[in-house]
């Protein structure tokens, strides 16, 4: 298995400019965080808000830059800062947010958020773009009777499918997601991971799944990551993770998760009504 | 007819009939815009074809038809409608012409306030920084002039006439169009659907106008009608002072001006160019609101 995405020691600073009555400031958002993911695989990073999880996703979607470290994609490494950014990494790195309202463009009807990435990476003539588009769209689970309409005539799911198809029409390698179900409710949640685990086996996709709910790691990721205050504070296989947590701020964040199958909601009764 | 853009309005064609179709839908919706339109339209055919229409020319003077009264009043002729002004100039005819310039006035000063505004608001509020700082410190100095003062000052450093006024106007203008775009530009540019176009590879130039400017049409398009019918009003002060329109240009604002010492005893001189003013800036006000419910798909009933 080959690597797809590896980072060494990934290191985000945030300065705050200081005024007339306060003394500029330095916010590490990431204190040197290394992984690597395999290709096809799913790492999952866990983690309170603002632990810097979100910061992780921009830098690896190369939107902003790392203070220091080095990222390498498929073994190229790769810095923004320095504007080594090609068209082709930008097609290997693909992202979908966390919230569906805000991520398609409330002007553009489905057919050109989708085509879009086509326009501008590629010379495809405009009848295959179009093809693709509504295979893509199909793809997802919605059907060509979706392609002229506004993202405000759909649901949450269905937004999130049309953001996911859009992430995935430059065949990218990587597919970064921003707690991509953390809006939905339950069941649309499960439809949504099983679509994008169907989606991992046809196109070969590697995840990075950043997430807080750790009933949805269990289910979709092979390798997990626990971030604490911008420190990776445990880093192994799910399994590996979820049966022996090491760190004691993992073991505080499973206890805090709730149970909600049967018999731990009677054992929770019977603690009620003897105490 | 409805029933045909109802279906159209979702349907997969994405050729240009369509799309108009779509959007005549939505804009039929409301009937004051509708009205607005209709007004509109009737104005831009009174421009174009003011020659054929007018009965009258708008400049001669008719020495035995001074200040007549319209034509349902006592002593009304009926070869003056509309009656006429204190040299014998017939007032319909002045004002089916002055429909020319006023709109004249109001279409050049609204765009070239627009396009610049847009342009400058754009780029400030997508670039931020030292650019930001520049363009807007010398907007707020635009600003804190009087708008008529300054006006008035560009008017008389290009010399007076219709064209500078509606220059010296549609600079007076531009700070109200930059600041509109920058603010929006800026509560959009953090929005998740722009960093997404931005991780698909899309440049400055098709970030700033593609993805974020479409979105922030809305409070412009309202904005530029509302200062079609302030352009008028204010190329109307100007002509009044001197600086704008010179008589004996039919215009509606110099026609009020010029008639400002009837008042009180000849009605129509003054009311006449007044009504024609308030009814055609509600016209515009009217269609400018149903544009912006048509345009924006969020108004939109899926």
């Amino acid at each position: 298995m080959s690597v797809i995405l590896e980072a060494r020691n990934l290191v985000r600073d945030y300065h705050i400019p200081g005024g007339l009555l306060k003394k500029a400031k330095t916010v590490h958002a990431l204190k040197g965080v290394s992984f690597s993911v395999e290709q096809g695989k799913t790492l999952a990073i866990v983690g309170e808000s603002g632990c810097g999880k979100s910061t992780l996703g921009r830098i690896l979607t190369l939107i902003d830059p790392a203070t220091s470290g080095e990222l390498l994609i498929e073994g190229k490494k790769i810095d923004i800062a320095k504007g080594d950014m090609t068209p082709e990494m930008r097609r290997k790195v693909q992202i979908v947010f966390q919230n569906p309202y805000g991520s398609l463009n409330p002007r553009q009807k489905i057919g050109d958020i989708l085509m879009e990435p086509l326009v501008i990476n590629t010379d495809t003539p405009a009848d295959e773009r179009r093809d693709r588009a509504m295979t893509m769209l199909k793809k997802v689970g919605l059907t060509e009777l979706h392609f002229n309409r506004y993202p405000h005539m759909f649901s949450g799911g269905q937004r999130q499918r049309i953001a996911i198809a859009r992430a995935l029409m430059l065949n990218p390698k990587l597919l970064v997601l921003d707690e991509p179900v953390s809006a939905l409710d339950l069941s649309v949640q499960a439809q949504v991971l099983n679509l994008l685990a169907d989606l991992q086996d046809e196109f070969k996709l590697t995840y990075v799944f950043i997430s807080h709910d750790l009933s949805v790691v269990r289910y979709i990721a092979d390798d997990v990551m626990v971030m604490y205050f911008g420190e990776a504070v445990e880093y192994g296989s799910r399994d590996e993770v979820f049966a022996d947590p090491k760190h004691s701020y993992t073991k505080t964040l499973f206890a805090a998760t709730p149970r909600a199958d049967v018999a731990s909601i009677k054992a929770r009764l019977a603690k009620k009504r003897a105490a | 007819m409805s029933q045909a853009a109802a279906t159209s309005a979702v349907s997969t064609d994405p050729s240009r009939r369509a799309r108009l179709a779509e959007f005549w839908y939505y804009f039929a919706e409301n009937r004051g815009a509708v009205i607005g339109l209709v007004f509109f339209l009737f104005l831009v055919l009174l421009a174009v074809f003011a020659p054929w229409i007018a009965p009258h020319d708008p400049v001669a003077q008719y020495r035995d038809a001074v200040l007549v009264p319209p034509v349902w009043q006592e002593a009304g002729r009926a070869d003056y409608l509309l009656g006429t002004d204190a040299v014998g100039r017939d007032m319909l005819s002045r004002l089916i012409y002055g429909t020319r310039f006023s709109l004249f006035v109001g279409v050049i000063v609204t765009t070239l306030s627009l396009v610049g505004g847009i342009a400058l608001g754009v780029i400030a509020g997508y670039f931020r920084g030292w650019v930001d700082t520049v363009i807007m410190r010398v907007m707020d100095i635009i600003l804190a002039f009087p708008s008529l003062l300054l006006a008035l000052v560009l008017v008389a450093v290009l010399g007076p006439g219709l064209v500078n006024a509606m220059i010296a106007i549609a600079l007076v203008f531009q700070p109200h169009f930059v600041r509109l775009t920058r603010a929006a530009v800026m509560s959009e540019k953090t929005r998740d659907y722009v960093v997404a176009a931005k991780v698909a590879g899309a440049g400055h130039g098709r970030l700033m106008f593609k993805t974020i400017l479409p979105n922030c049409m809305a409070p412009l398009i309202v904005q530029a009608t509302l200062s079609f019918s302030s352009a008028i009003l204010d190329a109307a002060a100007l002509g009044f002072l001197g600086m704008g329109a010179q008589p004996p240009t039919p215009e509606w604002g110099t026609m009020l001006a010029e008639a400002r010492e009837f008042i009180s005893s000849h009605w129509w001189v003054v009311t006449l160019p007044g009504i024609a003013i308030l009814v055609t800036v509600l016209a515009i006000n009217l269609m400018g609101d149903g544009l912006r419910d048509a345009l924006d798909p969020k108004l939109k009933r899926s």
